[in-house]
């Protein structure tokens, strides 16, 4: 049995339609406190409005969503563009984050290892910074639960080992629960308690290892399941190319 | 010694244009210069109602601007339209209605240029306490909004998650707006408010490194551009209005042009 009180997050049969075109069916899942949860799916599956469902950014057409009110939430959003109009750094950028000081600021920039830019503005930042970044302001809240869309879109593999490290270093420690989207069940894997296969409704979901296996989640890919290479990535040494030069600002 | 109708104007350019720049900030920000014009077409439809009311009270003007800010706000809900298209729909039905029940009141034959570009040197003292009033409460109330609008600016579903009212800090930012315009229509007129919120706050951002540091210096640069204007207007007798959108002007090429970019 699941402790209820470890129960962050909890959906059960939420449906969901725009204009009579059902895009979620009957989803139900829930994330515990110290577990990762990885939605995965292809493009149009519905995940990001699942996320913002689970949000509360948008409401349900049918179903519940039962979010414990008490518990503080970080969001990772993707896709954020900041325009040159706007002259704001780094530092300034997490700052916004309602009840954060200067020092927590500074804490979380250490944490995600960008001390280095703080007082750059944030449109100068990287791809990989950005990510860091907003990993960063979605932490600023001491969260219970951290959401993450799409975490390493955009990033090259040693990034996104950085970010998934970053990401489970935190639940670690804090004992937070993570619900995140991605698109590659691979790079998840090592990091991820259970994934769901979402293509308008759960089409299979369980440990990655097993969901790998699952002709469902092949199906759903659009993908042969003997067309599937399993590759491995074996990096020896964990330096970090976009740190060279910058160090002690 | 300065005239008393000059220093009026002075007093009360400098008011309007001390809150202008900070809401302009915004306004440039949000990329919605067109909401500015909009509020300020709707003001002329306030003018025409409180002629037709015969009353020359503010409220009335600012009402109808607040009213025309909530019908936008409620117009966005449907997604068909975007808030471009409604702005255009608002923005001249407000001006055409404004026209028409000013055209069929017979008694009214004063010169319209007077509420498309404003008479500054017509400010009285009255005039003066209520611009002074609503510049105080206004730079209040964005002092106390500032950051959570700011937060929306950058990213509205990342502001509303983090727990920010965000439709509530948004219609107190069209509303700080609108009061701006109602009463910013005397000093500079219909076709020129928008005007000295968006250039002073452009040519802050040249030499600005934070939002604040733009938000206090594109006070400064209307505050500038008031006086400057007033200044050319007797000088070489221009009208007012637009000798003060001129000098926001130069002021902004001057920082486009002559201050180097950084990063």
């Amino acid at each position: 049995m699941i402790d209820v009180s470890s129960q962050l997050l909890r959906l059960e049969n939420v449906c969901k339609s725009y204009h009579k075109n059902q895009v979620l069916e009957n989803v139900s899942f829930s994330v515990n406190r110290g577990e990762t949860v990885t939605l995965i799916g292809p493009n149009g599956a519905g995940k990001s409005t699942l996320m913002k469902i689970s949000l509360g950014i948008l409401e349900v057409s049918s179903g519940e969503v039962h979010r414990s009110k008490s518990i503080s939430v970080g969001y990772m959003p993707q896709n954020v563009m900041i325009d040159d109009v706007l002259p704001l750094s780094v530092r300034d950028f997490l700052y916004l984050r309602p009840g954060s000081s200067y020092d927590d600021v500074k804490e979380v920039l250490e944490t995600v290892r960008l001390t280095y830019i703080s007082e750059q503005p944030i449109q100068s930042a990287s791809g990989g910074e950005m990510q860091r970044i907003l990993l960063a302001r979605a932490l600023l809240g001491k969260p219970d639960l951290l959401v993450l869309d799409e975490p390493v879109q955009g990033i090259d593999i040693m990034g996104q080992k950085e970010i998934y490290g970053l990401i489970a270093k935190v639940r670690d420690e804090t004992g937070c629960g993570v619900l995140m989207i991605s698109h590659d069940l691979h790079l998840v894997m090592a990091s991820t308690d259970q994934v769901l296969c979402l293509n308008r409704h759960i089409c299979c979901s369980g440990t990655p290892e097993l969901v790998k296996e699952n002709p469902e989640y092949h199906a759903m890919m659009g993908r042969p399941i003997e067309g599937v290479a399993i590759y491995t990535h074996n990096h020896d040494d964990d330096h970090d190319h976009t740190h060279h030069g910058h160090d002690h600002d | 010694m300065i005239d008393a109708f000059i220093l009026n104007a002075l007093i009360g350019g400098v008011l309007v244009a001390a809150i202008a720049g900070p809401l302009g900030c915004f306004m440039v920000w949000r990329k919605m210069a067109y909401f500015g014009d909009t509020i300020s077409h709707s003001a002329l439809m306030g003018v025409a109602l409180g002629i037709a009311f015969d009353s020359e009270n503010p409220i009335i003007m600012i009402a109808t601007c607040a009213s025309i800010a909530m019908f936008l706000l409620f117009l966005q809900r449907d997604k068909r339209f975007s808030s471009d298209t409604l702005l255009g729909i608002l923005a001249h039905s407000a001006l055409s209605i404004g026209m028409i029940v000013i055209s069929m009141m017979d008694h009214f034959r004063q010169d319209m240029m007077y509420y498309l570009v404003g008479n500054i040197l017509a400010i009285g003292l009255d005039d003066i306490y209520t611009i002074g009033a609503v510049t105080t409460i206004s730079a209040l109330c964005l002092a106390f909004i500032w950051r959570p609008l700011l937060s929306l600016t950058v990213h509205e579903d990342l502001a509303q998650i983090e727990g920010i009212n965000v439709s509530i800090v948004k219609i107190a930012y069209m509303l700080l707006i609108a009061f701006l315009v109602a009463v910013a229509l005397k000093v500079i007129g219909v076709l020129l408010i928008t005007a000295l919120m968006i250039i002073p706050a452009a040519a802050a951002r040249t030499i600005s490194n934070t939002p604040l540091q733009m938000i206090i210096m594109s006070s400064i640069a209307g505050i500038f551009s008031v006086l400057a204007g007033i200044g050319a207007s007797s000088q070489w007798d221009v009208p007012t209005g637009p000798a003060i959108v001129l000098s926001a002007t130069v002021l902004f090429l001057c920082g486009r042009f002559l201050i180097p970019r950084r990063a």
